[in-house]
């Protein structure tokens, strides 16, 4: 409506609205936002979800419940055994079973693993979209090595489906796989690379926690004091701690805002109370915060996990509850002895019962509280599963965040929020 | 802020917090939960004021809002393949299709809310079953906690509750333009339409599904008695 003092009409000038993926590198994932902008300034934000939505949910209702613990991978498809867990607990409270100690410290152990494993993914991801490409890579190198802890423990490097309701598949490897020459490796290479893997996985996983704080110094040394990545993160995306509690927020969004909350302290499950370790607190609420309180979270997982460590090599003993409705019969077993067979095959078709009611059960995975409402009517399937998923709550914040930021802080606003579609959407 | 360190949740904790809640909260009444669980049941009418209640209590002082889910109770308790009924000639083992329930059956729907107290370290599961299931509405808590809002809205497209004073309370999750509520029971799990590109249209077409639905795992109640005391309980949560 600027109307020019010479007589030349100026074009009125009005928010104009852009459209931000779902086809967009930074949008980790399928992300789609309409965003309402005055200049380069972002005036409204509407993020578009649901481009992932595959009913989780409603899935899980038609099948007996071990059969959708693989679904659970797939939801925050970077932190897989965490969304196990929380589904996995929330099956054994309705039945009322307690895994064994050695599988609640594995549990433990891999939970750790997993937030190493997603906080190397955010780190490398949240860097890479602010222009530090180095970071990335160092990154992945560490997650390579954790991959290939998941392999051994499950055959999948990804999809793990580990967690059962009563303990965990199987008890830990005596050996790690190898890499093996060829004519892109020479024999030096692989001797290098098989150095800590000669000894049994838990070797491997105390070589890797043994080393791992140094390269947590060499991203600290990349990012923390980096000029660029403080004028691109310090003051950004700021959210005080009453509204991050109002907004729902969990996990180091929650604790970068100040508030002193994990559950892994506050609601200890498995050995969590057992475990030596700090939570860290950031005190802006911003995304530089956010960050370093990620970072430390690195180095007290690494904690946890030598302490895991230390503890599974002194302790043998079962892995899985030694009940026969929610445990599979051996394969030894079900090859020579006919009742055998029998409960096999109704254990992998029909599965067994879960007493009706409801429960609720949380965890600290990486990205905040991730729980599982669950609802039994007595059946073999769950009559009603809900996932709560921390990054659904954080998008929904959004907007809130970005509004009066540039363009380009939506970028890094996204990148803080450690988002990830499969959980978002479901 | 400096959370309490004991959490409220264990033990004694729980039956305290629960009489805390019947003294200082009206409108509410508790639903039976396992031991280590807190649920109660608001009055529909009531919903804003008894939430109002255990955000601002100081006692109480649930300030998160943690997750909103809708339920379903159409095919509550209902199996899909009795196996108790012997015949001449043994158990049959065929699908025997119940009669259909009834879906404006009272107290179809409802919501639950997941809340949690930083302040005191608990949880507290809030039940509110929709007043008529033809038309299920419930008020909105956006005004109680900001968190109400994507939460209802995915409730909203998934179930058809309404929210009454939800400011935007569009479609979240399900594709643009897409017709009815996916997550309640009589909606098939393999959707009503399928689509494909239709080479002579030159666009994506929509089309009733041509796959027929089946029941892969039936769904079985067995009468286990190892939980005999849990049946055997004056009240279900349903």
């Amino acid at each position: 409506m600027a109307q020019s003092t010479n007589d030349h009409p100026l074009a009125e000038i009005r928010n104009y609205t852009m459209n931000f993926g779902p086809q967009h590198p930074s949008a980790h994932g399928v992300l789609r936002l309409v965003l309402e902008m005055d200049g380069e300034v972002i005036q409204k934000a509407d993020p578009h979800i649901g481009l992932l939505h595959r009913a989780t949910e409603k899935l899980a209702e038609s099948k007996p419940f071990n059969q959708s613990i693989g679904y659970m991978d797939r939801l925050d498809y970077v932190s897989m055994m965490c969304n196990e867990h929380a589904y996995v607990l929330a099956i054994e409270k309705l039945l009322g079973i307690t895994p064994p100690e050695r599988a609640q410290y594995i549990r433990v152990l891999f939970d750790e693993i997993t937030r190493v494993l997603n906080h190397l993914m955010w780190l490398g991801a949240h860097a890479l979209d602010i222009g530090a490409m180095t970071v990335f890579l160092l990154c992945f190198k560490e997650r390579e090595e954790l991959m290939d802890v998941y392999e051994a423990v499950s055959g999948t490097r990804m999809h793990a489906t580990y967690y059962r309701p009563g303990g965990v598949y199987r008890d830990l490897p005596q050996s790690m796989p190898k890499y093996q020459p060829s004519k892109w490796r020479t024999r030096k290479e692989v001797e290098r690379l098989n150095e800590t893997r000669s000894g049994s996985m838990l070797d491997f996983i105390d070589a890797f926690a043994a080393r791992f704080p140094a390269a947590i110094a060499d991203y600290e040394t990349l990012l923390t004091d980096n000029r660029i990545w403080k004028q691109r993160t310090v003051n950004i995306g700021v959210v005080p701690p009453e509204r991050a509690l109002q907004l729902g927020f969990s996990g180091p969004m929650l604790r970068g805002s100040g508030v002193v909350w994990d559950l892994r302290k506050k609601q200890p499950y498995e050995v969590y109370d057992r475990m030596d370790f700090d939570i860290p607190v950031g005190t802006n609420g911003d995304c530089y915060d956010r960050y370093l309180v990620r970072i430390e979270e690195l180095r007290q997982s690494t904690r946890i996990i030598r302490q895991c460590v230390e503890w599974l090599r002194t302790n043998a003993g079962p892995v899985m509850i030694d009940d026969r409705k929610v445990r599979p019969p051996s394969r030894e077993h079900m090859k020579g002895d006919m009742e055998s067979l029998i409960h096999h095959f109704k254990f992998f078709t029909e599965g067994y019962d879960v007493p009706a009611g409801e429960t609720y059960a949380a965890i600290e995975a990486p990205k905040g509280e991730f729980g599982i409402y669950l609802v039994s009517d007595g059946a073999n399937k769950p009559y009603r599963l809900k996932c709560r998923a921390p990054g659904f709550a954080h998008l929904a914040a959004l907007e809130e965040m970005v509004r009066g930021h540039m363009l380009a802080d939506v970028v890094a606003v996204i990148g803080t929020q450690d988002i990830v579609f499969g959980e978002v959407d479901r | 802020m400096e959370p309490s360190t004991e959490q409220a949740g264990a033990g004694n904790g729980i039956e305290a917090l629960a009489r805390t809640i019947e003294a200082r909260v009206s409108g509410v009444r508790r639903l039976p939960s396992l031991a280590q669980d807190l649920a109660f049941e608001a009055e529909a009418d009531r919903l804003l004021e008894v939430c109002r209640a255990l955000r601002d209590t100081p006692e109480l002082r649930f300030e998160e809002l943690m997750d909103v889910a809708g339920v379903d109770y159409l095919h509550h308790g209902r199996e899909e393949w009795l196996t108790s009924g012997a015949t001449r000639t043994g158990f049959s083992r065929g699908r025997e299709l119940n009669a259909p329930p009834d879906p404006d059956m009272p107290g179809r729907f409802a919501v639950v809310y997941q809340l949690l107290s930083i302040t005191h370290n608990a949880r507290l599961r809030l039940r509110v079953v929709c007043p008529d299931t033809r038309e299920p509405v419930v008020d909105s808590l956006v005004d109680v906690w900001s968190s109400a809002n994507w939460f209802e809205r995915e409730t909203f497209d998934l179930f058809g509750i309404v929210f009454r004073g939800h400011p935007d309370l569009r479609r979240l999750l399900t594709d643009y333009g897409f017709i009815g509520h996916p997550f309640r029971k009589d909606f098939p799990l393999i959707g009503n339409v399928e689509t494909r590109y239709d080479p002579e249209k030159k666009r994506v077409v929509y089309e009733p599904v041509s796959i027929v639905p089946r029941v892969l795992a039936p769904k079985v109640i067995r009468h286990d008695n190892r939980y005999e005391p849990a049946l055997k309980a004056p009240e279900l949560p349903r």
